[in-house]
């Protein structure tokens, strides 16, 4: 299995790389973590006749807080999620998504903004950010722009990021400290070590004693676009926790994904395991949250 | 062979099926030192420094000068007629070198077709029709691998699609025919019968009790992390084909490329460089090692070949694929009485399994296991589909592990519907240690076995009585836990000459020593080990016998130039077989140090006796001639009228097969809303005789296991109704991780074969055998009082869950 | 198709090499450098029998073009062992019986080494996690745990042995 040929460029500034990307066009891919595009090219899924590696452009990859967000650089790694104590202390949620992506050895090369701008409804980044409500910086010919995470995700692999723009950012709103009780996890259920979920939930809530004050539910591998759990959300935002509640919200969820059938199981199977995950994934938060993690 | 080797027989094998009564004991016997480190020793492998170094030299190493590679145009249809194929424009790129169609075959001699290992015939490169998806159409060649890569994008195929048959029931109505290039316009292959199906039908009408459950073995692939491949050299001035190949078996696949081909077989060497496992995968021969052998007798260069894990895994031969209809009678005691079965082979698009050919369906018929009956009958019939050719024995004897995942199976269920303890009712239902040499209603004749010690040392390691008690609490408060059982009966060490073969080569095997006169040795033999340490195990046999260091003998395999011939390495056969032609070579050479000796000492042969290391002379040990001092002898002072030299060949024949044991008990719990299986302890009490080398049948045992439990949880090939393969990678076909894999519990007891020279029997696919009924019985257990009576494999979480809503349990 | 010149330092020596650019790292490695020590198993990133170090991290090199890695760093198998002398690693893994076959062990002992020198005293869980990049059909992973537990011991007995002759 050999990649077909191409030309590759490994610009060391940003607006040669968007420049090369508005001079190739469709032609062009941009080359980051490599660990969905290159398997693609082997098997001739993916032909491109160019390739612009972004990996030599400097100040791509950080994670600091600024703002009241957290904001992650486009070639950031994975493995560097994992590794970051901030990362770990402040945002489980995150930190839950990092541990499950893949295997270790991907993890050391994929990026953060690459599981992003892929836009495959089986990564697990997407679910993670529709629950922070996190949004996306992207560069192109005119400069930078900020894209909401709800309005990213267009369709099965396609993003609102224009042709000639490159995903350069994302940008984590720092939940709420203090009185409020923010808390955030993520539960995927995987056949082994290195697949994609068959299911998994995201959330992101903040509680006050029993009550859910707010909620943000993203959902990975059960749609062809990545979802926010919207009839999920209004069930439980408002609510006092209890069990009836959390069922209630597990049926939502399962009812408004749109999973498809294959060997990961029935269509039937994944929406119960929606329902199964997001009550799980609820109690995990809501424990967190209680707890004092963020 | 020397004269005197033909003077000396030290062969005594047992008559028959005969069989002493052996004792059963735990400790590994070890009566060499450490310096020796003959038959016992934990010794540390001796080929491991090159593999740890990145210094192993496998096949995709082997670089010759002027190599050109091969690739291979595959087929995006299970059948359809091939109208035409243009490889103009792949021919016209730079670097290609050749494109060799079924035609270009026909042309050279017919090399089209060419025979399974079963006596049927398969397609080496299709002219009129493919038969299943990813079949090989035709082979380009080039100078570079990612020119050969490009090349094959090129070829353009003009098919015709038909239609497909794919589930082996529907083809057994032949309504697609997947092989009209047969006579008969049929997919039935064969039909066997073993058993008595007269009896048997006896003991079930006066039965009081039947059970009776059709279950699925599903494909699987054997998956070893090298794929196959081939550098094949052709010499035109010489006429000398050498190839290197990932071959479990050289020595017997020379002979079949002679018969094939027409090459004299003294011109054909083929070497079997370091093999990344095989487990039986590259026991066949695929079309791509005849394609490249062509490849290089045309072109006259080296062209290298090697698969791409997706072509492994949707063309190399799968393993299983058994449809299984099994009943089970019992008396009013409880007592097996009885076993009869139905079972349907889909053997894919050629029989191109790997079984003696006096055995359709393998040692399939020792599925009375491990339990005393009166009578079992057993009738299998094989079928063609639009699926690859196969099955390998993965990882066993031909097809025992079918014969064990039924038998283990029915009598859980049946001690489940009479309310009975599994374990109990397996230690009723046994064949007793009394009762060995045991011959089964099918007729295998059982060489040794102690199933009570096993299962009770089983259930003593996991303390069995506990977890009874855990389970009962654990579901009143409705937690799914499960306990399972398997006590199997292995078969190994193909074999007796009379019984079983390779296309007519008899399964012996063979070793040759030579002792330096330094005292270093050299010994080779017929198998090739693929990862389970012959190097090591060989080297502390040849030790045992001679007293000479294991350090000190060097091991060589594969190299059919220099080793004696012999049927290669699957079965678990090596220790018996090889193993104990190394023992006999050795006594041979004994038999010659001896008489060295007591010339040398001047006394005669009956003063002198054997201790550990060298000839003493009896009542006065200090005089004494080491098998170093003996070995320089052979070479500078040996006895006048005695050729020189210090050397043995022996090719062994067994008497009888071996046949391992153990039990296994896994607990697993169960995740009520995924339907998540969590394997939370297993232990496996194994009996393989005499043990060698303990680490490495402990390391086999553990490799073993997981390969259990991938099929039993993890692993199936899917295809879908078009028959394309929907698990044709290693994102979709699921081998389990550090992650997946259990901290297995290991036991033994030791129950010697009383016709191995050593008391050994085999032990490298035991586990992966005896594994998965314990698995699924464990799951069962779990879901026995919900109404669940079975679940077939791979035991997914969709597959459970799908169960327990369909018996009400809801999360 | 374009092609780049290559400076990367592997195993210690600086090698400059033209290649075309879809050239994959581990064919570079294999084929143009003759290290043979690391493997092919798959085509989609699964099994790691092709793990190296770039820049000191794990990494499938079937899954990075050797255009990328200019000016980079690379170790493989081939320098794990200094001066004839066996790296704890590989020592853990003859002592422990950690490989059968030898086909994934490459690629597993380097995996083990990127564990190791960020975790020098793993869990037997994190040690499973951390190999599950790494596929392996032979030895059902105990043993090769245990290898990895022999090596973190012996790191650290050099270490407080190094500490004490300092």
């Amino acid at each position: 299995m050999i990649p077909g040929s191409f030309d590759y460029h490994a610009p060391t500034t940003l607006d040669d790389a968007v420049a090369l990307l508005t001079e190739h066009g469709g032609d062009a891919k941009i080359l980051a973590g490599g660990h969905s595009l290159i398997p693609a090219m082997r098997f001739r899924l993916a032909v491109p006749d160019v390739l612009i590696d972004i990996n030599r452009i400097p100040d791509l990859e950080y994670i600091r807080e600024e703002d009241g967000h957290l904001v992650i650089g486009g070639l950031t790694r994975e493995s560097a999620l994992e590794e970051s104590s901030l990362v770990q202390e402040k945002y489980p949620l995150l930190a839950d998504t990092a541990k499950v992506i893949a295997d270790p050895l991907v993890r050391n090369l994929a990026t953060v903004g690459g599981n992003l701008a892929h836009a495959d409804p089986a990564n697990d980044h997407p679910a993670t950010m529709l629950a922070y409500g996190a949004s996306v910086v992207a560069h192109g010919p005119n400069g930078a722009r900020t894209i909401a995470i709800d309005d990213f995700f267009v369709d099965l692999f396609a993003t609102a990021l224009e042709r000639s723009e490159i995903l350069t950012e994302i940008r984590i709103p720092t939940p709420p400290t203090g009185s409020a009780n923010a808390g955030g996890a993520y539960l995927k259920m995987e056949r082994k070590v290195g697949d994609y979920a068959v299911s998994a939930v995201a959330v992101q809530l903040v509680m006050d004693g029993d009550t859910v004050v707010s909620a943000r539910l993203g959902l990975t591998n059960v749609n062809p676009v990545p979802m926010r759990a919207i009839a999920a959300e209004a069930e439980l935002i408002g609510k006092e926790l209890n069990d009836e509640v959390l069922e209630a919200v597990g049926r939502a969820a399962a009812a408004e994904c749109d999973p498809s059938a294959d060997l990961r199981g029935s269509v039937e199977y994944k929406r119960d395991l929606t329902r199964v995950l997001t009550k799980r994934v609820i109690r995990k938060a809501v424990e967190r949250a209680k707890g004092g993690d963020s | 062979m020397t004269q005197l080797d033909d003077r000396i027989e030290p062969h005594s094998p047992l008559p028959e099926g005969v069989s002493a009564q052996v004792e059963t004991t735990h400790d590994v016997r070890v009566t060499t030192p450490a310096k020796i480190c003959g038959v016992g020793h934990a010794m540390k492998r001796k080929e491991d420094p090159r593999f740890i170094q990145g210094k192993g030299r496998y096949i995709d190493d082997i670089k010759l000068p002027g190599m050109l590679y091969m690739d291979i145009v595959r087929s995006p249809y299970a059948h359809a007629k091939i109208k035409k194929i243009d490889a103009s424009e792949a021919l016209a790129m730079d670097g290609v070198v050749a494109v060799i169609t079924g035609e270009d075959l026909k042309a050279a001699g017919d090399l089209h077709w060419m025979p399974t290992l079963m006596s049927d015939t398969q397609m080496v490169l299709p002219i009129e029709k493919v038969v299943y998806y990813a079949q090989e159409i035709c082979v380009v060649v080039a100078t570079e691998r990612y020119i050969a890569a490009d090349a094959i994008e090129k070829v353009v195929v003009d098919y015709e699609p038909l239609e497909v048959v794919i589930d082996p029931h529907l083809a057994m109505e032949d309504k697609v025919i997947v092989r009209d290039d047969k006579e008969k316009k049929t997919n039935h292959i064969w039909h066997w019968e073993a058993g008595d199906k007269e009896a048997t039908d006896k003991v079930f009408a006066e039965a009081a009790h039947v059970v009776e459950q059709s279950m699925h073995i599903p494909r699987i692939h054997v998956v070893s992390i090298e794929t196959c491949g081939m550098v094949a050299n052709y010499n035109k001035a010489t006429e000398h084909m050498q190839m290197y190949m990932t071959s479990q078996a050289p020595h017997a696949h020379r002979t079949i490329f002679a018969m094939v081909s027409g090459l004299p077989e003294h011109k054909i060497q083929i070497i079997s460089p370091d093999i990344g496992g095989g487990f039986g995968g590259k026991v066949p021969i695929y079309p791509g090692y005849v394609c490249c052998v062509v490849a290089s007798l045309t072109l006259g260069k080296p062209v290298k070949w090697i698969e791409d894990r997706s072509e492994n895994l949707q063309a190399d031969s799968f393993a299983r694929d058994y449809h299984i209809e099994a009943e089970m009678a019992a008396d009013h005691d409880g007592k097996i009485t009885g076993l009869r079965v139905k079972t349907l082979a889909d053997c894919g698009a050629a029989d191109a399994a790997a079984n003696p050919s006096k055995f359709p369906a393998g040692m399939y018929s020792i599925c009375t296991g491990s339990y005393d009956m009166k009578a079992a009958h057993i009738a299998v019939d094989g079928v063609y589909t639009n699926k690859p050719p196969g099955g390998v024995a993965y990882r066993c004897s031909f097809r025992v592990t079918e014969a064990v995942h039924m038998v283990e199976r029915l009598t859980d269920i049946m001690a489940h519907k009479l309310g009975e303890d599994p374990a109990d009712f397996r230690l009723k239902n046994f064949i007793r240690p009394d009762q060995f040499p045991y011959k089964s209603p099918t007729g295998w004749d059982y060489d040794s076995g102690n199933y009570q010690a096993a299962l009770e040392k089983a259930m003593e390691l996991i303390d069995y009585p506990s977890l009874r008690k855990e389970q009962a609490e654990k579901r009143k408060r409705g937690e799914l836990m499960g306990i399972g059982i398997s006590s199997f009966t292995e078969v190994v060490g193909a074999g007796p000459s009379r019984d079983f073969d390779i296309l007519g080569l008899k399964m012996f095997d063979s070793a040759e020593i030579r002792i330096h006169p330094t005292g270093k040795a050299m010994a080779r033999f017929g198998t090739k080990s693929q990862g389970q340490g012959h190097e090591t195990t060989y080297a502390q046999i040849i030790a045992e016998e001679l007293g000479l260091p294991a350090e000190d003998i060097q091991i060589e395999e594969g190299d059919t130039d220099t080793a004696p011939y012999g049927l290669g390495t699957y079965a678990s056969r090596s220790t018996p077989t090889a193993g104990a032609a190394g023992v006999m070579a050795a006594r041979k050479i004994k038999a010659k140090a001896k008489k060295i000796a007591a010339h040398l000492l001047e006394v005669g042969e009956d003063d002198l006796e054997w201790n550990v290391d060298k000839f003493q002379v009896k009542g006065s040990p200090d005089q004494a001639k080491t098998i170093q001092e003996i070995a320089f002898a052979a070479y500078t002072n040996h006895p006048p009228g005695m050729q020189a030299g210090l050397e043995a060949t022996d090719y062994y024949d067994p008497p009888n097969l071996t046949f391992p044991f153990g039990s296994y008990i896994c607990v697993v719990d169960i995740d009520s809303g995924t339907g998540e299986v969590h394997v939370r302890r297993f232990v496996a009490v194994d009996d393989c005789g005499n043990i060698i080398n303990p680490l490495i049948v402990e390391g086999q045992i553990q490799g073993g296991l997981t390969q259990g439990l991938a099929p039993a949880l993890f692993e199936e090939i899917v295809y879908d109704e078009n028959g394309q393969n929907l698990t044709g990678t290693l994102a979709d076909y699921l081998v389990p991780t550090a992650v997946e894999t259990p901290k297995w519990e290991l036991g033994r007891t030791i129950t010697p074969s009383p016709h191995h020279p050593l008391g050994a029997k085999g032990v490298g696919e035991s586990a992966t055998v005896g594994a998965p009924p314990a698995i699924v019985n464990a799951v069962v257990d779990a879901m026995w009082h919900l109404g669940v009576r079975h679940v077939e494999i791979p035991m997914t979480p969709q597959r459970i869950w799908a169960l327990l809503r369909e018996h009400g349990v809801a999360d | 198709m374009s092609r780049h010149t290559v400076n990367v330092t592997v195993n210690g020596e600086v090698v400059s090499e033209e290649v075309e650019a879809r050239m994959l790292l581990v064919h570079f490695i294999r084929e143009v450098l003759d290290l043979t020590g690391t493997h092919i198993g798959c085509d989609t990133s699964n099994c790691g029998a092709c793990t190296v170090l770039l820049n000191g991290r794990a990494v499938k090199s079937c899954t990075i073009f050797a255009a990328q890695v200019d000016g980079g760093t690379i170790e493989t198998i081939e320098a794990l062992a200094v001066d004839g002398k066996l790296h704890p690693l590989q020592e853990g893994f003859w002592e422990k019986h950690g490989l059968q076959c030898g086909y994934c062990t490459p690629g597993m002992i380097m995996s083990a080494k990127h564990l190791l020198d960020k975790n020098p005293n793993p869990t037997e869980e994190e040690i499973r996690w951390g190999i599950s990049g790494n596929l392996c059909r032979c030895t059902g992973y105990n043993k090769i745990v245990e290898a990895i537990q022999y090596a973190a011991e012996k790191i650290e007995q050099g270490d407080s042995a190094e500490e004490v002759s300092a």
